[in-house]
């Protein structure tokens, strides 16, 4: 099958190494200094309080958008965080996933409106999703901390890659399911297409579009412990320090963190999207 | 000026439209381009007007391109030819900006399928045209509550559609055309997704509110009984195409071609003909001045035993027979004092169906009166006739 031979290798070397890092390297690092300060002042923000008020504010919003039972649950979570001594490092994870999300949706609803208004929008970006998705995380792991060096920025971006696609697709599909019927009797009235995606679109399409944050933040709790190999903080440094002193404890009480933080997000932006 | 007018409007649904159009001038039909380019014509050079005040009906069955010409009108489809006058304005010719406007100013349309938005209150629909143009929410509840109450869904404000019945939800596409202000409402099969009962409330309504609010309404429906009660005027579709426009009664008198008198056999005509219709011009009339001698000749000249009396305003004064003429005569007196005041009298409107009774207990035919005026007599016979001519037409089938 060797027909010819596609030196992709150094092609890659060459325009990562000798053209994009010469020539951006002040763009990625004015990128990487915002979203450094971005992550810094979230975590800061997180820590300042005291974890108390910290853990009052997500029970209530448990309480109120998913019912007693998640509350409990959170509670419960909360008290474990604080037991096997975490705290510190929930809120660095925390804040990571809350400014790769916060970037996922800003970035992705709009690209999933423009792929519902436009047919050639979205043959464009399917594939790129695709790619962003399936793409071993390793491979653009390399990339990012040559662009933007190690620690919490390159893990923002790498889980940005790697959370956006679901914000993008349930923006996409829960605009294309308003029905038909209404955007015509909307039209008929005298709506500008504007008054149409404010009014009528986005308002029916946000409980689809609540599911696809919800699948984002699930997915960038996921990146916790790859985004620690890259020198990002938080639980999974936790879990990455069990694997390599073959710590099985240390392991499980990482880990355990990451599953209740996942789980109280998940029922809290899943309550959020059915009340809306 | 008609409010709206349409002159040969045409749809063509395909690759290549203007190439079809080309065909369509050049005479070919429907299946030849359908045959021969692959393209559907939607709509085939319609051309109607509608008179301010009018409810004009489209008539024909799926398939026949009414729901398209209805899209066509406000452009929710974009025409291929043709030209589509909104108070003698082209909405073809409107740029994007001027017919958001018109949509907003002079065409609101209920839908077959409501069309409410699911997420907003019957309140926030039915403002919701108000909404558009920019209003101010005061402004626009206030209009909102009126028409809400003239469709009589006071009380359901703040109910969100999936609450209401089907009727009720149409009520809320009602209610919202309504609010608009706006002189012309196209219905697009408004009512054929309700049950029978509903509907025919539904259609009442309807005819209560034009009747109150003098609206242009271009209705579209698949149903002649529908058609023909709703229709001041009612054009039949076929093929995209519009095979006959005429009143009610034209079209049961004189359907244009088979598929029309196919359509049309099966109704019953008791119904649907007034008194109006059948109706047949007083023979002879005779001032309250002409004495009893000319009463008797004009009886003599048309054969018959009685005359109606009306006085020099054509307004009725009574009845006058014969030997009432003869008595008065010999007796010099004035036929004044001799008139039968207690006949039966109908509006012109009401249907053949609700004066047979009334016809088989009168003596004398059936006065059609219209402000006090005498505009025709209707005897037994002539309501026999209107419904024998039916039977005869499906019997001959």
């Amino acid at each position: 099958m060797n027909y010819f031979n596609l030196p992709l290798e150094d092609w890659t070397n060459w325009f990562v190494n000798d053209w994009l890092l010469p020539n951006f390297s002040g763009f990625f690092d004015a990128i990487s200094a915002v979203l450094a300060s971005f992550v810094d002042a979230v975590t800061n923000t997180l820590l300042f309080f005291p974890a108390e008020v910290i853990a009052l504010i997500f029970i209530l919003l448990s309480w109120f958008f998913a019912g007693r039972g998640v509350a409990v649950f959170s509670l419960l979570g909360f008290i474990y965080l604080g037991a096997v001594d975490v705290w510190i490092e929930s809120m660095q994870t925390l804040s990571i996933v809350l400014v790769s999300t916060m970037i996922s949706v800003l970035l992705g609803v709009p690209v999933g409106i423009l792929a519902a208004a436009n047919a050639k929008v979205e043959r464009a970006v399917r594939p790129v999703l695709d790619f962003m998705q399936t793409l071993p995380i390793f491979v653009y792991l390399i990339p990012a901390i040559l662009l933007f060096g190690l620690g919490g920025v390159p893990a923002v971006i790498a889980t940005f890659v790697f959370a956006t696609p679901p914000a993008v697709r349930m923006t996409n599909l829960g605009i294309k399911q308003v029905s038909e019927d209404v955007i015509e009797a909307s039209r008929a009235y005298g709506a500008t297409s504007k008054q149409l995606l404010l009014k009528v679109q986005l308002p029916l399409a946000l409980p689809s579009i609540m599911a696809g944050v919800n699948q984002t933040i699930m997915l960038a709790l996921s990146m916790a412990v790859v985004a620690s190999m890259i020198g990002a903080p938080g639980l999974g440094s936790i879990v990455l320090n069990g694997i390599s002193q073959v710590n099985v404890g240390l392991g499980l009480t990482g880990g355990l963190a990451i599953v209740v933080l996942a789980i109280m997000l998940d029922r809290i932006t899943q309550g959020i999207g059915q009340k809306l | 000026m008609d409010k709206i007018e349409v002159n040969d409007l045409t749809k063509i649904f395909g690759a290549n439209p203007p190439q079809g159009l080309k065909h369509l001038q050049n005479g070919a039909s429907k299946e030849e381009i359908l045959a021969d380019t692959g393209m559907t014509v939607g709509v085939n050079k319609a051309s109607f007007s509608v008179k301010p005040g009018e409810i004009f009906v489209i008539m024909g069955l799926s398939g026949s391109g009414k729901s398209t010409l209805i899209r066509l009108i406000n452009r929710l489809i974009e025409p291929t030819a043709g030209e589509v006058l909104i108070d003698g304005e082209d909405m073809i010719q409107m740029d994007k900006n001027k017919l958001i406007e018109t949509r907003r100013e002079k065409l609101a349309m209920v839908f077959q399928k409501f069309g409410l938005l699911p997420h907003r209150s019957v309140m926030e629909n039915v403002a919701y045209g108000l909404e558009l143009q920019g209003i101010d929410k005061q402004t626009r509840e206030s209009k909102a509550s009126k028409s809400i109450e003239d469709v009589g869904l006071k009380g359901y404000e703040s109910s969100k559609p999936e609450e209401l019945s089907g009727g009720m939800q149409q009520r809320v596409g009602l209610a919202r055309a309504l609010s608009n202000d706006s002189d012309i409402l196209l219905m697009d099969e408004a009512f054929s997704a309700l049950d029978p009962i509903i509907r025919k409330e539904m259609q009442d309504e309807l005819l209560h509110l034009q009747n109150k609010l003098g609206k242009t309404v271009l209705f579209i429906t698949h149903d002649l009984d529908e058609a023909l009660k709703l229709g001041d005027r009612i054009a039949i579709m076929k093929d995209g195409a519009i095979v006959q426009v005429g009143t009610s009664e034209e079209i049961l008198e004189n359907p244009a071609d088979e598929y029309v008198s196919n359509f049309v056999k099966d109704v019953d005509r008791s119904k649907v003909l007034e008194a109006s219709h059948v109706m047949k011009k007083p023979e002879v009339l005779i001032n309250e001045k002409d004495g009893p001698r000319l009463a008797i000749r004009k009886m003599e000249e048309v054969g018959a035993s009685s005359i109606f009396v009306v006085n020099k305003e054509k307004e009725l004064q009574g009845l006058l027979t014969i030997d009432d003429a003869i008595d008065a005569h010999e007796k010099q007196t004035s036929i004044y004092e001799k008139l039968i005041t207690s006949v039966e009298t109908t509006a012109p409107d009401t249907p053949l169906h609700d004066l047979i009774n009334i016809a088989i207990e009168a003596k004398y035919p059936i006065c059609v009166v219209e402000n006090e005026k005498l505009l025709g007599i209707i005897s037994r016979v002539s309501i026999l006739s209107g419904l024998v001519l039916g039977k005869e037409e499906e019997v001959s089938e």
